[in-house]
């Protein structure tokens, strides 16, 4: 559906970058952890909001429901359950400010780069003919994990070419999926060597013999 | 509804957009606001007959049903307090967080075919994400209040929610598969006709996946006999200890938002949604075909109609989850997790398999005893890949599609896809192919 006054979709855009900005500069300016948390909400909140106003309703919902809802729950349970007074209020020494300077300016440079570098930014004057794409975007995302580009279907040639243009996303998503089991069984690890561990002195109590021997 | 308002009536484009949106938000809001009001005096009279009392009958005469409204009164000259140890600002924020993320997944939910703020293609998907961040604001309220009580109702209510995303998420996802969509306006198109073609007549794992995901949502939405993060036999009020007037009020409308949001997405998923147990309205020719937009008033009744059912089913399923209350004692929260952990988890699993199975076995099913004549599910389904019309004729996607129905004959027509006419369908199994 073709929106007919750009305005509205410059606004809402502005609004959601806005946000956004303003709570991501909030999250670093604030000292207390929870706030830290609950403003980190806000700017991705509103970052799934500028996805659904692309039109890529799944990327929004995903984040919504990965970064928002997983993420940040898990953080402020965390939070809650290791509660110590210095880990609630967080003091940044002067060494750790450089250190975070370097790597989120790099950080920012390699996005800038990586921006730009897509041919449709360093154009200008294209608002006027903007079209929000109907949401067809979650069956295709969902073919190309498994393998299949959606968008390269309609390539006409032969048999074997269509299929070389078809690699999809399944290698990175097994990659991912692998990552994820070995952090998961890393995590599952480390929680059982420490239920394990006792001091030395209990271990031998346990075994029912006495300190002293 | 923004189109109907810039072409009928001629309203310049955004004023139209501006003018459906704040319609459609006002009527959500509404529904969200009343049904609180209509649920909070139903709990009382539910309650009270169970426990043969009478309930409120003063305020509003013979049912006492102005008591709510009285009560909101009530709560509005009540003082705003904050305590003194409370976190100010994440004191405040947290009610409305709680209730803007219920409120927000009304968005996605059809009340009638077609009748839907935002007909996402991810409907399922979105209400489930948005649905858990309601969480969010109960957690925010226990850490800020600055109470012990608070704050062991909020790791409570955390670990329990966390927990049960996944059995709920699991439940889900069986109708989605079955269907082969997460539009949820799709997936309630799917279930037209009698009452047998409700999903939760399609085997008997749906029918076992139905409980399992009730369960899940009842614990999800915080009520008893999971409501431990406000057990108030235990924590004076959970969460709540410190919210007073308007504040609290906030918590218990999204509360019962998320309630009949739950009741409605069971009723839509496994119910048939607006679709009522008898086809009435097809009979009489009324009902919107598949595809067709132009309005008319027999559909626009028949809609009227289908919403009206859909809100009977689901403030039945907040019925059912008011008796479960007033019925059942509150468990433990190490009870409440085995139940999560030891039995929902591995029976929605099963079910889940079970369900599949017997999808992609192609076994006999009640779905198929009255199959709605135009088109039947074939019609509704949505399918992977779009092929424009030119496509059809073009070798590599006709063959492609051919398989697909050498497979699984139901859906083998290239169809029109209820809201999207401009585009033609076809299940193309481009996947199978690698």
């Amino acid at each position: 559906m073709i929106l007919a006054a750009a305005d509205w979709y410059s606004f809402f855009f502005i609004l959601f970058g806005g946000i956004a900005c303003v709570f991501a500069v909030a999250v670093l300016l604030t000292s207390n952890i929870v706030r830290m948390a609950f403003y980190l909400t806000v700017s991705l909140g509103a970052t799934a909001g500028i996805f659904f106003l692309a039109g890529a309703e799944f990327v929004g919902a995903m984040q919504l429901m990965i970064y928002v809802g997983g993420t940040l729950v898990l953080l402020i349970f965390g939070v809650m359950l290791t509660a110590q007074a210095q880990f609630i209020t967080m003091r940044t020494r002067s060494g750790e400010w450089v250190l975070s300077v370097i790597v989120g300016s790099s950080l920012l440079f390699l996005l800038l780069v990586a921006a730009f570098g897509v041919d449709s930014w360093r154009t200008r004057g294209q608002s006027d003919s903007l079209t929000v794409a109907d949401a067809q975007t979650a069956t295709a995302i969902g073919a190309a994990l498994s393998g299949v580009r959606v968008d390269r279907l309609s390539v006409p040639a032969s048999e074997t070419q269509r299929l070389r243009g078809m690699s999809g996303y399944l290698l990175p998503f097994v990659v991912v999926s692998v990552h994820l089991l070995v952090v998961l069984v890393g995590a599952a690890y480390l929680a059982r060597t420490r239920a394990m561990w006792r001091e030395p002195g209990e271990q031998r109590r346990s075994r029912g013999e006495s300190p002293a021997s | 509804m923004a189109v109907f308002f810039a072409h009928t009536l001629g309203i310049p484009g955004p004023l139209a957009y501006l003018l459906a949106a704040l319609i459609q938000s006002g009527l959500i809001l509404g529904l969200v606001a009343i049904g609180a009001l209509f649920f909070i005096w139903l709990e009382r009279k539910v309650s009270g007959r169970i426990q043969d009392r009478l309930g409120p009958t003063r305020v509003g005469g013979r049912f006492g049903w102005l008591q709510t409204l009285a009560d909101g009164i009530k709560l509005i000259g009540k003082e705003d307090l904050t305590p003194k140890d409370a976190d100010g600002l994440l004191f405040r924020v947290a009610p409305y967080v709680s209730f803007a993320a219920s409120y927000t997944a009304y968005l996605a939910l059809p009340f009638s075919n077609g009748w839907v703020a935002l007909d996402l293609n991810i409907a399922v998907f979105f209400i489930v994400a948005v649905l858990g961040l309601e969480v969010f604001g109960v957690i925010l309220a226990g850490y800020a209040s600055g109470s012990k009580w608070s704050l062991f109702g909020a790791m409570r209510e955390a670990a329990q929610v966390v927990s049960y995303e996944v059995p709920l998420g699991i439940c889900i996802v069986v109708p989605v598969l079955i269907c082969g969509t997460m539009n949820l306006t799709t997936i309630g198109n799917m279930q037209a006709g009698w009452f047998t073609n409700w999903l939760i007549f399609h085997d008997p794992f749906t029918f076992v996946v139905f409980w399992v995901y009730f369960t899940c949502a009842l614990a999800s939405v915080n009520r008893a006999p999971f409501d431990l993060a406000e057990a108030e036999s235990e924590l004076v009020a959970g969460f709540l200890t410190e919210y007073s007037g308007l504040r609290w009020s906030y918590f218990f409308m999204a509360e019962y938002g998320s309630m009949l949001l739950v009741s409605g997405l069971a009723a839509i998923l496994f119910f048939g949604g607006w679709n009522g147990p008898v086809p009435i309205f097809h009979w009489l020719g009324w009902a919107y075909e598949p595809g067709e937009t132009a309005w008319h008033l027999t559909g626009f009744l028949a809609n009227l109609a289908g919403c009206v059912n859909f809100i009977a089913k689901a403030v039945l399923g907040v019925t059912v989850m008011m008796w479960v209350r007033w019925t059942l004692p509150r468990l433990r929260i190490d009870q409440v997790m085995t139940m999560c952990l030891k039995y929902c988890v591995p029976l929605g699993t099963v079910g889940f398999l079970g369900a599949l199975t017997w999808q992609a076995a192609g076994w006999w099913s009640p779905n198929d005893l009255a199959p709605l004549a135009p088109g039947g599910s074939a019609v509704v389904r949505e399918t992977w890949v779009p092929v424009t019309p030119s496509d059809l004729t073009d070798p590599v996607p006709a063959t492609a599609a051919g398989e697909g129905s050498a497979r699984e004959p139901q859906a083998e027509a290239a169809a029109v896809d209820t809201h999207r006419q401009a585009t033609v369908w076809s299940r193309s199994t481009g996947g199978e192919q690698l």
